[in-house]
C-alpha cells in the first residue's frame, strides 16, 4: 500500500502516516488541505489534510478533546460563529471555505446528523417536510413521496406510517435519531456527516442505526465521528485517528485495527492509551 | 471541469435563506435599536426639560438641591422664584429608606423560611402568594393604604393619618412581595452542599443559615433590597395618595409631607409647558430619573462584586 | 445560652415572621376581595360612571383598560419580539451588545411616572395627539418593552441549543431556523410571559394618567366606526381606565360611594391578574403538551 510518511516539524516530532486516497486511485468527493480552527486564541486544529472517497464512511477516531468533532464541524461551516477556520476544504473541486459561498446552499449538500438527536417540536412528518417546504416544494403528492422514501432509507417507515402527525418529541431515542437521519437525507445532500450519532443510543439501537448507514453508504458519502471503535471497525472503510489536533493516522480500517504504523494508534485502538 | 465550474456557480448564488437572513437580522436590529432609541429619547428629554429651570430660569442648582420652600408661583425677597426641592428629596429618601429597613428582614425572613426551614409550605402557599402579590396594581395599595393605614395611623397618632409613616406602611407591604421573591431566589441559588457541608460539621440549623446560607447569599439579597429601594422611591400614585402632599419639610412621621413622585402627580397637570412651575416639575423628573439610574448602577456594583467573590 | 437554644429561639422566630407575613399578605387579599366583590354586579361592570351620583359603573374604564392593553400588546410585542431575538440569536458579545443590555435594564428599572410624563411630552404636547388612547398604548409601550423583551429571550434560551444546530444543519438560515423551529417551540413560554407582563399593563396606572387621559366620555357601543369620536374604537379620544379611575376618584373624591366603586374597582383588578396568571399558567402547559404528545 501507498503511503506518504511524512515527519513533521520538530515541535511535534510525532510519527504520522496519512494515506492519500488519490493514491490508492479512490474518486475523491471532499478534501481539506492545511485547515486550521481556533476558538479565539485557542488553536483547536492544528493541521487536517484529509481526502474523503466517495460513497464510503470514513470513521473518524480518537480520545476526547482531540480535534474530530472540531474537524467534522467545520466540514459543512458550523464552526462558523464560534471559530475561525482557515485553509481550504474542497468539495468536488470548489473550495467551500470562502467567504463567497453561500454556506446555506453549501449546507444541503453537506448534511449533519448530531450526538444527541434533535428532532423539532413538530410532527413527525413535518420535521422532514418543512425544510422542503420553505425551498418551495409545495406539492403534496410529492412531499408525501419524499417523506415516505426518506423514512424508508433511514428504516424507520414500518414504526411510524401510522402516526406521521404525531409529535416527534415522543419518539424514542433511537427513533428520534434515525428520525433526524431521514431528516438531513430528505434534502438530497452529497455527504452526511455524522457526529457520534450513536453515543445517546442503547446497544440495540445503535446496531440498528449501523445497518441503516452501511445501506445509505449506496447513496451517501458517511464521515462519521465515533468513541466506539468497534463501530468504526464494523461500518467504515477508512479510518482516520486523530490525537492532540492533529491527524495521526489516516488508512483503510482493517489496516488502522489491525496493523497500525504509528505506535499512538496502537495503543488507541488496542485500548492501552495514556 | 465544466460541472465544477456549474456547481461553484450554484455554490456562490445568493440563496433565498440568506436573503433572509439579511432581512431577519435587519429587522430584528432595528427593533432593538427603537428600544434603545426610546431609552435615549427619555432620558434626553427629561434631562433637557429639566435642566431648563437652571439654564433658562437661571435657578441656581444649590438652592434647587438644599431650599425648603417650594412654591414655584411665588419669587422670594430677592426676586428669585421659590423652588427649594429638599422637602421632596427628603420626604423620598425618608419613605424609601424606612421602608426598605421595615421590609428587609421581614422580606429575607420569610425568603429564609420559605427556602431553609419549611420549603413544602414555602412552595404550596408562600410562592404563590408572593408571586401573585407583586403583580398587585400600586394604586389597589394606594387605595387600601387610603381606606385602612391612614384611618389607623389618625386615630393612634392624631392629626390628619397622612404622612410618611402611611406612605412608609403602604410602600413596606408594596415592595415586601418584591424583596421576598427576589431574596428567595437569591437563596435558591447557594448551592445545596454549601448546607451539607457545615451541617455535617456538627453546626446547627441555624448557624448554617446564618454563617454560611446568608454569607452566601449576600449580594444577592443586596440586590433584592435595592431593587426594593428602586421600586418605592420610584411609586407614585400609592404614595401621593397617602402622603398628604404638602410640599414642607417633615416635621414628624405623621405630619402630611410630599415626595418628588407625589408632586409631580398633582403638578405636571396644572401648569403650564415652558413656564417656570413646569420647567420646575420637569427638574424633579430629572432627579427621579437620576436617582434611578444610581439604583441601577448600584445593583450593577453588587453583581459585578458578587461575581468576584464567587 | 447554647447553640441548641439559640437555633430553637431564631427557628421559631423565623416562623413567627413567616407567620406574619403569610397575615398581612392574607389579609390583604382578603380585604381587597371581601369589601370589593360585593360591589361586583351586571351594572356596575357595564354602566358608565356617574361623576356627583351614587350608583354609577365602571363600564366604559374596563372596556378602555382591555383596548389600552390590547393596542399597547399590539405595538410591544413584535418589537420586544424582534429586539429579543436579535439580542439571543445574532448578538455578538461584545461591548455594544453591553450598552444595549444596560439601556434595556434602565429602561426597565425607570419609574412608571417618568415614562408617563415623557408620554405626556412627547406625544401628548408634541406630536399632538393630545390625551388619548393612542398616548397611552404607547407609553405603556415604553413601559412594557424591557420586561417583555427580557421575558422572551429566557423564552429562546429555554430551546436547546441542538435544535439550532438542526435548522442550521438542513441548510436553513439562523432567520429561518428561529422563526420556524425555535420560535414554534418556545410558544408556551411566550405565551405565559406574555400574558404576564398584560397583567402588569393592565394595573398600570402612574404611566396613563396623563398620556391616556384622566376622563372617560361616554361611548356609544353600538358605533363601531373607529373615526367617530363616540366609537369606543376611536384611538384618538381620551380615555381613563380602570386604575387610573380608582386613582382619581380617590384624590378627588366628589363621588358619594366612591369608597365602594374604589373597593370594587380593586377586586376587579386582583381578579383580572388573578386570572391572568391562572391563564398563563395553565395556557402555557396546555400547549406544551400539546406539543410534546400527539
Amino acid at each position: 500500500m501507498l503511503t506518504s510518511n511524512d515527519v513533521r516539524d520538530d515541535e511535534a516530532m510525532q510519527e504520522r502516516h496519512v494515506t492519500q486516497l488519490t493514491d490508492v486511485g479512490e474518486d475523491i468527493i471532499l478534501s481539506t488541505h492545511d485547515l486550521h480552527v481556533f476558538y479565539g486564541q485557542h488553536e483547536a486544529l492544528f493541521e487536517g489534510d484529509l481526502q474523503f472517497a466517495n460513497h464510503k464512511i470514513t470513521a473518524l477516531i480518537g480520545p476526547s478533546g482531540s480535534g474530530k468533532s472540531t474537524f467534522l464541524r467545520s466540514l459543512n461551516r458550523m464552526n462558523d460563529r464560534i471559530a475561525t477556520v482557515t485553509g481550504q476544504i474542497m468539495y468536488r473541486g470548489v473550495d467551500v471555505n470562502q467567504p463567497a459561498i453561500d454556506v446555506y446552499e453549501m449546507r444541503r449538500r453537506v448534511g449533519m446528523v448530531f450526538q444527541r438527536p434533535n428532532p423539532f417540536a413538530k410532527s413527525i412528518y413535518d420535521n422532514i417536510a418543512f425544510a422542503l417546504q420553505l425551498r418551495g416544494v409545495t406539492d403534496r403528492h410529492q412531499l408525501d413521496e419524499i417523506v415516505e422514501t426518506s423514512l424508508r432509507q433511514a428504516a424507520l417507515w414500518d414504526q411510524v406510517k401510522d402516526e406521521l402527525n404525531k409529535s416527534a418529541l415522543a419518539l424514542s431515542g433511537g427513533q428520534a435519531q434515525r428520525l433526524c437521519i431521514a431528516r438531513a437525507i430528505a434534502v438530497k445532500p452529497d455527504i452526511l456527516l455524522l457526529d457520534e450519532p450513536a453515543s445517546a443510543l442503547d446497544p440495540v439501537s445503535t446496531s440498528q442505526l449501523e445497518d441503516t448507514l452501511l445501506d445509505l453508504k449506496q447513496k451517501y458519502t458517511i464521515i462519521i465521528v465515533t468513541h466506539n471503535m468497534q463501530q468504526a471497525a464494523r461500518i467504515s472503510d477508512y479510518t482516520a485517528f486523530f490525537n492532540a489536533g492533529r491527524v495521526l493516522e489516516y488508512d483503510t480500517t482493517s489496516q488502522i485495527f489491525t496493523n497500525p504504523q504509528v505506535k499512538i494508534t496502537s495503543d488507541y485502538v488496542s485500548g492501552n492509551f495514556g | 471541469m465544466k460541472s465544477t465550474q456549474q456547481l461553484e456557480r450554484q455554490l456562490k448564488r445568493h440563496s433565498k435563506a440568506a436573503r433572509l437572513e439579511s432581512w431577519g437580522r435587519f429587522i430584528s436590529f432595528s427593533a432593538l435599536l427603537l428600544i434603545v432609541a426610546v431609552v435615549v429619547g427619555i432620558i434626553g428629554f427629561v434631562a433637557s426639560k429639566g435642566i431648563a429651570t437652571f439654564a433658562t430660569n437661571h435657578v441656581s442648582l444649590w438652592d434647587f438641591l438644599t431650599e425648603k420652600t417650594w412654591n414655584p408661583n411665588i419669587k422670594d425677597a430677592h426676586g428669585n422664584p421659590e423652588v427649594g426641592a429638599l422637602p421632596m428629596i427628603v420626604g423620598s429618601f425618608l419613605i424609601t429608606i424606612l421602608s426598605a429597613i421595615v421590609a428587609t428582614p421581614f422580606a429575607i425572613g420569610t425568603a429564609v423560611f420559605m427556602n431553609e426551614i419549611s420549603p413544602n409550605r414555602g412552595a404550596k402557599i408562600l410562592q404563590p402568594v408572593t408571586e401573585l402579590l407583586v403583580g398587585i396594581p400600586s394604586v389597589v395599595y394606594g387605595f387600601i393604604g387610603l381606606s385602612v393605614v391612614v384611618p389607623v395611623t389618625r386615630a393612634v397618632f392624631g392629626g390628619s393619618g397622612f404622612g410618611i409613616l402611611s406612605g412608609t406602611c403602604v410602600l413596606f407591604v408594596m415592595i415586601l412581595p418584591t424583596v421576598t421573591s427576589m431574596s428567595t431566589d437569591a437563596l435558591k441559588a447557594v448551592p445545596r452542599y454549601y448546607r451539607e457541608a457545615s451541617l455535617a460539621l456538627g453546626a446547627t440549623q441555624w448557624q448554617t443559615i446564618y454563617k454560611v446560607v446568608l454569607r452566601a447569599a449576600t449580594p444577592g439579597l443586596m440586590t433584592a433590597v435595592v431593587f426594593g429601594m428602586a421600586r418605592a422611591f420610584g411609586e407614585a400614585l400609592a404614595v401621593q395618595m397617602v402622603i398628604g402632599n404638602a410640599a414642607l419639610m417633615p416635621s414628624s412621621l405623621v405630619a402630611p409631607a410630599s415626595t418628588l413622585t407625589s408632586v409631580l402627580t398633582t403638578g405636571i397637570g396644572n401648569t403650564v409647558m415652558g413656564s417656570l412651575q413646569n420647567n420646575a416639575l420637569w427638574s424633579l423628573a430629572l432627579v427621579l430619573l437620576l436617582m434611578s439610574l444610581v439604583f441601577n448602577l448600584i445593583i450593577r456594583l453588587i453583581g459585578r462584586k458578587g461575581r468576584m467573590q464567587a | 445560652m447554647n447553640s441548641k437554644t439559640q437555633n430553637k429561639m431564631a427557628i421559631g422566630a423565623l416562623y413567627g415572621i413567616a407567620g406574619f407575613v403569610v397575615l398581612i399578605l392574607l389579609a390583604l387579599l382578603g380585604y381587597i376581595l371581601i369589601s370589593g366583590t360585593p360591589q361586583l354586579s351586571w351594572h356596575f361592570l357595564t354602566a358608565p360612571a356617574k361623576a356627583f351620583l351614587k350608583g354609577g359603573g365602571v363600564g366604559v374604564q374596563l372596556f378602555n383598560s382591555f383596548y389600552l392593553l390590547f393596542l399597547a400588546m399590539l405595538i410591544s410585542f413584535p418589537i420586544a419580539l424582534g429586539a429579543a431575538i436579535y439580542l439571543y440569536e445574532y448578538a455578538k458579545n461584545n461591548w455594544l451588545t453591553t450598552t444595549i443590555r444596560t439601556a434595556i435594564e434602565i429602561l426597565s428599572s425607570l419609574p412608571s411616572v417618568v415614562v408617563g410624563l415623557f408620554g405626556f411630552l412627547f406625544f401628548v404636547v408634541k406630536l399632538r395627539l393630545g390625551f388619548s388612547i393612542l398616548s397611552g398604548a404607547f407609553a405603556l409601550t415604553f413601559f412594557n418593552l424591557p420586561l417583555l423583551t427580557r421575558s422572551i429571550e429566557d423564552s429562546l434560551r429555554t430551546i436547546s441549543e441542538t435544535q439550532r444546530e438542526g435548522g442550521l444543519a438542513l441548510g436553513l438560515s439562523r432567520w429561518e431556523t428561529v422563526t420556524k423551529v425555535i420560535l414554534p417551540a418556545a410558544v408556551p413560554s411566550i405565551l405565559t410571559g406574555v400574558i404576564l407582563s398584560a397583567g402588569r399593563v393592565f394595573g398600570e396606572a402612574a404611566a396613563l394618567i396623563y398620556t391616556a387621559g384622566q376622563s372617560a366620555p361616554a361611548l356609544n357601543f353600538m358605533d363601531w366606526n373607529p373615526f367617530n369620536i363616540s366609537s369606543p374604537l376611536n384611538p384618538m379620544r381620551p380615555a381613563e381606565t380602570l386604575a387610573v379611575h380608582i386613582w382619581k376618584i380617590n384624590s378627588e373624591g366628589i363621588m358619594p360611594d366612591a369608597k365602594a366603586i374604589s373597593s370594587g374597582s380593586s377586586a376587579v383588578l386582583v381578579l383580572a391578574i388573578l386570572i391572568f396568571n391562572f391563564a398563563a399558567r395553565y395556557l402555557g402547559k396546555r400547549l406544551y403538551k400539546r406539543l410534546t404528545s400527539a
